[in-house]
């Protein structure tokens, strides 16, 4: 049976990408960021996962306003990544892994998610960057696994609950531990933490509230749930929201994680950059 | 019900929900500024702006934001940022460059704020 070995997480900062592309490890402003991944790449080498489950929001790439899925499943062989307007270099694609996501949708759909099946996706950074992050040289890194792209809708309003978000989680860990054939399986939760890129508040990063956020996603993620939009917007930033998909990997875990690592670093371009990685105990 | 008068989302101070009354105001501009994904309509639209915007049939309001580059004002018109976002990226403008726009700021002061908020 398919078996969940933990969860990461990660800002999906599209600076990140450039950076990387830059070899920008060392430098003064880029190493605090860099430097909270090196732990969760020793424990990926360690445990060499088969399928990387990467739950993402397109921001404008994969999706327009004309047809919006509030919960996207990739089905497709592969995941391109296409120009996305403003100039990081693109990556060849991302090997897929179509049974086991066509498995995912029949059990999510069993189990009341009504999702929007994929069977051609382009991936933005939102995707992309943390797999750089993970598999340094993705895809082409020789541990890369397969992957199955989720992406939630953050774009336009109404966004999934923050509820939703971590129900939608525990969903998915009973798709994935249903499935027959024997893969290790890591969960990967992207974006965040708290940011506004729009209006007078431009700007506007809450330490306070992420390193609530970090700590409770790991002890108590139904406390979060609490937490209404309306509040996640005022405390996390327009862009904020992205914790969405961080609690839909949560759910996914089960109900007790051990953290074996995390990392929090301001600024990153607009952001608050939070790095985790979750260890299944069960 | 009319959906125009019907207000889901209490405001927050400096921020605009986009939900679906934006979504719907700005279309358009978001329709265009979605189409520079691809590096040729980037390139068509710097060689006629306005016969590109025409195309996508943007209102005034929208087309003076645009000659403009004035985020606030193609918030304003509807305009969502992540799409904004690519707009944007044809005049070399990243994120901070925006932000301290918005904010009056120059961008080292916009910057200086970024770096403040994790003393």
């Amino acid at each position: 049976m398919a078996r969940i070995l933990g969860g990461l997480t990660t800002s999906h900062i599209p600076a990140v990408g450039n950076a990387i592309h830059n070899g920008l490890f060392d430098d003064p402003y880029w190493k605090p960021f860099f430097d909270g991944y090196p732990p969760i790449r020793d424990w990926l080498d360690e445990h060499k996962p088969d399928i990387a489950i990467n739950i993402y929001n397109d921001h404008g790439l994969g999706f327009f306003l004309d047809k919006m899925p509030t919960f996207a499943i990739g089905a497709a062989q592969e995941y391109r990544n296409e120009d996305e307007g403003w100039g990081i270099p693109q990556l060849p694609p991302f090997p897929g892994a179509p049974e086991l996501s066509w498995h995912i949708i029949e059990s999510m759909v069993e189990q009341e998610f009504d999702i929007t099946s994929c069977q051609e996706l382009a991936v933005d950074h939102g995707f992309v960057v943390p797999m750089q992050l993970f598999w340094p040289g993705a895809p082409n890194n020789p541990d890369m696994p397969r992957t199955i792209p989720i992406s939630a809708n953050t774009v336009q309003h109404p966004i999934p609950t923050l509820k939703r978000a971590l129900d939608f989680g525990k969903a998915l860990r009973r798709a994935i531990q249903s499935y027959p054939e024997d893969l290790k399986v890591v969960v990967l939760g992207t974006g965040g933490l708290s940011h506004q890129l729009d209006g007078e508040r431009a700007g506007f990063i809450n330490k306070d509230f992420d390193q609530y956020c970090m700590e409770k996603i790991v002890t108590d993620p139904e406390a979060l749930t609490k937490i209404s939009r309306r509040e996640l917007v005022e405390k996390a930033g327009a862009q904020g929201t992205e914790f969405l998909m961080w609690m839909m990997m949560r759910g996914a875990l089960g109900d007790t994680v051990v953290q074996r690592h995390a990392n929090y670093h301001i600024p990153i371009s607009n952001t608050g950059a939070g790095t985790m990685l979750l260890e299944c105990v069960e | 019900m009319d959906i125009t008068e019907f207000d889901h989302h209490s405001p927050i101070p400096g921020t605009t929900i986009f939900d679906g009354k934006m979504a719907m105001k700005g279309y358009a501009l978001n329709k265009m500024c979605y189409s520079f994904n691809a590096a040729e309509a980037r390139a068509a639209y710097l060689a006629d702006p306005e016969g590109y915007m025409e195309t996508f049939g943007l209102n005034d309001e929208q087309k003076q934001a645009c000659r403009d580059k004035n985020v606030l004002a193609l918030i304003a018109a509807g305009g969502n940022i992540y799409y904004l976002a690519k707009f944007a990226g044809i005049f070399r403008l990243d994120v901070q460059d925006i932000g301290a726009q918005q904010t009056g700021m120059t961008k080292e002061e916009f910057k200086e704020k970024l770096r403040k908020a994790g003393d």
